[in-house]
């Protein structure tokens, strides 16, 4: 980073700004970005596909047994749903990241580039630990029931439902605990960048 | 420009303070019994531990809000304030997203899982939580804007001079 001399201190102070976009490049940020995004598009697509169907025999006609075939979808659910999107929305944008970090490194706003990664970073992790917390609680209420409201459990009828939706909470609070380390790396960018 | 920007965060803050203890009082003091066909159907809020979690996560952000305001100062946790902002305000997402998941099946029911809405039963229970989940909202609206604040206004200095 040679010394930018013959120039005014506005200048030197823009300058030394770009000169910092350049260099803040590092590995251990692009490969948080990459687990973050790996982990929530599993999330989601995990629980996208998470279906259980069973059949239930429960009279018999004559020779003919009467089935009644009942099935347990992510979409049953709303909680369910904003998890599966609020976890789609979160792996495009850490996508987004990894591409500015990789291949943007010249790319800046008017020198607010920090900020808006900064920025965008805490709204995804609130979006993301909304999703994860809200998918959470169902998946308790579907292992546990609740015997107040007398609601009966109903993991022990789809077990398959309830490991798959397991596995995809596991990964979303794995990216969770990433992101938050990936925002709290911007932030400290920022506020060394505005010293 | 300095003392602008310090008293729109005292305020938000003040506005965040007021929303959170609001919506742990609303939900600690929410209670109602119905009899139904001879049986005592009672719902508190520790009923559920979806509801439990909102308290305890509501109350932390309120004593963090009441700590932070009596901070104001320029001292050197500044930085660190930020970044505990963003804690606090994915906790409150993530508590006011749990408790309206519960809420909304308390109310529509869950005609898949076989689980019927209880709102019927006991509507002065489902009131006082929904007023609860409003204040929590707003909460986590406020702490939202608050970051977004205090992140644009570390930027104002650096906007460089246009040559």
């Amino acid at each position: 980073m040679a010394p930018q001399s013959g120039t005014e201190k506005p200048m030197f102070a823009y300058s030394s700004i770009t000169c910092q976009a350049k260099s803040g490049w590092s590995w251990t940020l692009v490969g948080l970005r990459l687990l973050a995004f790996l982990a929530t598009a599993a999330a989601a697509v995990v629980m996208l596909l998470n279906k259980q169907t069973k059949t239930l025999v429960i009279a018999t006609v004559g020779t003919t047994p009467v089935k009644l075939t009942l099935t347990a979808k992510f979409h049953h659910t709303p909680a369910f749903v904003f998890f599966v999107v609020a976890n789609g929305l979160a792996s495009i944008h850490n996508l987004l990241m990894l591409m500015v970090d990789l291949f943007g490194s010249k790319v800046d706003y008017k020198g607010l580039r920090f900020a808006m990664i900064a920025i965008l970073d805490m709204l995804n992790v609130t979006l993301v630990s909304g999703g994860a917390n809200a998918a959470l609680f169902m998946a308790e209420l579907g292992k546990n029931g609740n015997s107040h409201a007398r609601w009966d459990k109903i993991c022990d009828k789809f077990g398959r439902f309830c490991h798959r939706g397991g596995g995809a909470l596991i990964a979303s609070f794995a990216a969770l605990a990433l992101m938050l380390v990936i925002s709290v790396i911007s932030i400290v960018k920022v506020l060394k960048s505005s010293k | 420009m300095v003392k602008a920007r310090g008293i729109i965060t005292t305020l938000l803050r003040l506005l965040a303070l007021g929303a959170t203890l609001s919506a742990t009082v609303v939900m600690v003091t929410s209670h109602d019994s119905a009899d139904v066909l001879n049986l005592k159907f009672s719902a508190k809020y520790t009923n559920s531990p979806t509801f439990k979690y909102y308290v305890i996560a509501e109350a932390i952000a309120s004593g963090y809000s009441l700590i932070v305001l009596f901070l104001s100062s320029k001292s050197l946790v500044w930085r660190l304030i930020v970044i505990l902002d963003v804690v606090i305000a994915m906790l409150l997402t993530s508590s006011i997203s749990a408790a309206l998941a519960i809420a909304q099946i308390g109310k529509k029911g869950n005609s898949h899982a076989g689980w019927l809405p209880i709102c019927g039963q006991v509507p002065k229970f489902c009131d006082h939580v929904t007023g609860a989940l409003v204040a929590g909202f707003v909460a986590a609206i406020v702490y939202l804007v608050l970051n977004l604040y205090s992140l644009h206004a570390v930027l104002s200095p650096l906007f460089p001079v246009k040559p």
